[in-house]
């Protein structure tokens, strides 16, 4: 007995010491990026990418910063996803409450043109979206990338939500109805502050997806004063005179942001990814 | 019929809080839509007005090898994008579950799934100009890191020779993938009862056995990755875009990006809706599928 668990323990130990090695290759591109983004030139070209930095310097990433006006495309895309998250979010409450709570007729019906509304691929929707925008006046704002997404990602929240609403205490819905409460006071006063939690949880979702999209950004917003930070930085990346610390320093501000988020919202994030699969 | 009034009361003023919601996917998704499928029969170079074309776009695109090899190359991207993270996502989350959890407790097995997680959280296109420079052929990490250890006659030019072209993003995909069926896979081991696994290892049972018995377990959330990965898979464009631009050749192209060079380099605005038209009929059978899963499973869920 103890044999076999002295036996068990060393494999518990090699599986965690193989886990541990595998978790940081995944991580290796990070720390290289990283590594080679804070040298100048001049030792890149000496010592290669692999070596770590004798001196740390700024400098590349300060001058990709000034060549792209990092500080710039920063703001849009903040801009951009936050609009986006809070927009989206009031697209779902009314949306969700109706089919959740409401329990409309034909709703499994509705819910369908919700979900397919968020899966569509956005090639289909892209050169009408595009001329549409052209024709209203609209193309190359940052309005045009947020009423986008605010449907789309509105969209995924309306399902995600109403199956969250579809679980709310009948006893408070009902309650709230036999003292006179109008569905505007019953929506506004119970049920969005009740669900709070939740709504937390989407509009993290929605400002984290809304950042990290590249399509319909990439096809709507052709100048550079309107970029957000991934395009601005895979243009960057098509230059020609772009040497290899000013190639990480791009992608080590590209990534920089999202490393933040997941930081700030780790717990939202991985639980929401769960909810979002299965209830 | 005195409860079904009370019922409907209960029911009646929900319709408004509807409206809104089905009005703007109308208008901002229903309408492009259309439009695009209608641009589908049509020759267009996007100046001036479309001329009805009929089939004329979906014959073209059925005899032409491109369309055909950006198809093939999604099929082989599946790999990358479902088949490889779904299959080492599961492995990972019952070692670490099953073996690193119950000798070490939770932190470190939160500790490395936090890690493994982190390429996911990047924009996809991010993460492919983190690659982009590391399979740089002149100075590239991952060249100098095989000269480094003595394997410098497999070093080569990753991205540009077509032999590995899309197996370098294939390794891209995996790297940026591992960690969403891994986190949903630890969180539906956790509703396993360990005393189901323990009994299996009294028993004898070996490894593959208790791999068997946990993704038989899990599989409401097999499904799930399965179809949502494979919907991501067809739509896959930035690191194609950041990367090779399909090519070398042919190499590397991918039905998402075909489309985007008809409609926004080639001016062949009509092939690129009929390319993106029969994209979103393959995603909407998978989506039916997806819904279909999702319903099977909350009535079942219900019945427990």
């Amino acid at each position: 007995m103890r044999a076999r668990r002295r036996r068990g323990s060393a494999r518990a130990w090699a599986v965690l010491l193989a886990v541990f090695l595998f978790t940081m290759l995944v991580l290796s591109p990070f720390l290289v990026v990283a590594m080679n983004a804070v040298k100048d030139a001049a030792e890149y070209s000496n010592q290669g990418p692999l070596a770590f930095p004798d001196h740390v310097t700024l400098r590349v990433i300060q001058r990709f910063w000034a060549r792209v006006d990092f500080g710039g495309k920063l703001w849009n895309s903040f801009v951009i996803s936050a609009s986006v998250a809070v927009l989206a979010t009031l697209f779902a409450l009314p949306s969700a409450f109706a089919l959740g709570i409401g329990r409309l007729r034909g709703r499994a019906a509705y819910l369908v043109i919700f979900i397919v509304a968020n899966t569509l691929p956005h090639e289909a929707l892209a050169y009408p979206l595009y001329t549409y925008a052209k024709a209203l006046g609209l193309y190359d704002t940052r309005l045009s990338v947020i009423i986008v997404f605010t449907v789309i990602q509105g969209a995924f929240g309306t399902y995600l939500l109403s199956s969250v609403f579809a679980a709310f205490p009948r006893e408070l819905v009902e309650a709230a109805q036999v003292d006179g409460c109008t569905k505007l006071q019953l929506l506004v006063r119970i049920v969005a502050p009740a669900s709070l939690p939740t709504l937390a949880v989407l509009f993290t979702f929605f400002f984290v997806w809304t950042w990290n999209e590249f399509f319909l950004p990439l096809v709507l917003l052709v100048s550079d004063a309107r970029q957000t930070v991934p395009i601005a930085v895979s243009v960057a990346q098509g230059q020609h005179n772009v040497d290899a610390p000013m190639a990480s320093a791009s992608a080590l501000l590209g990534f920089l942001p999202c490393i933040v988020f997941f930081l700030l919202f780790q717990r939202t994030l991985t639980r929401g990814v769960t909810a979002g699969s299965v209830k | 019929m005195r409860r079904r009034s009370a019922r409907s009361a209960l029911h009646r003023g929900y319709g408004p809080f509807l409206v809104p919601g089905l009005a703007l996917v109308a208008l901002v998704v229903g309408l492009p839509f259309l439009t695009n499928v209608a641009v589908s029969f049509t020759r267009w170079t996007g100046v001036g007005w479309p001329r009805w074309a009929g089939l004329a776009n979906y014959r073209r695109a059925f005899a032409d090898a491109t369309f055909w090899a950006s198809f093939e190359n999604n099929l082989v991207l599946l790999l990358a994008v479902t088949v490889i993270p779904t299959l080492l996502g599961l492995v990972l989350a019952v070692l670490l579950y099953d073996t690193v959890a119950r000798r070490f407790g939770a932190r470190p097995v939160a500790a490395l799934k936090a890690g493994l997680y982190v390429p996911q959280v990047l924009p996809v296109a991010v993460a492919g100009i983190v690659w982009g420079w590391i399979l740089d052929p002149g100075g590239g990490a991952l060249n100098a890191a095989l000269h480094a250890v003595g394997l410098g006659r497999f070093a080569g030019n990753w991205l540009g020779d077509p032999d590995t072209a899309l197996p370098s993003i294939m390794g891209i995909m995996v790297w940026f993938q591992l960690g969403y069926p891994l986190v949903i896979f630890m969180a539906a081991v956790q509703r396993i009862d360990p005393q189901l696994l323990e009994a299996a290892e009294l028993d004898g049972a070996r490894w593959h056995h208790r791999f068997h018995l946990v993704s038989h377990l899990v599989r409401p959330e097999l499904l799930v990755v399965v179809l949502t990965t494979t919907i991501y898979a067809l739509k896959l464009f930035g690191p194609i875009y950041v990367l090779t631009r399909g090519g070398p050749g042919n190499a590397t192209i991918v039905p998402s990006y075909f489309a985007y060079q008809n409609f926004f380099e080639k001016a062949r605005v009509g092939y690129g809706a009929a390319i993106s038209t029969l994209m979103t009929l393959i995603i909407l059978v998978l989506t039916a599928l997806f819904i279909r899963a999702q319903h099977r499973q909350e009535r079942a869920l219900e019945g427990r």
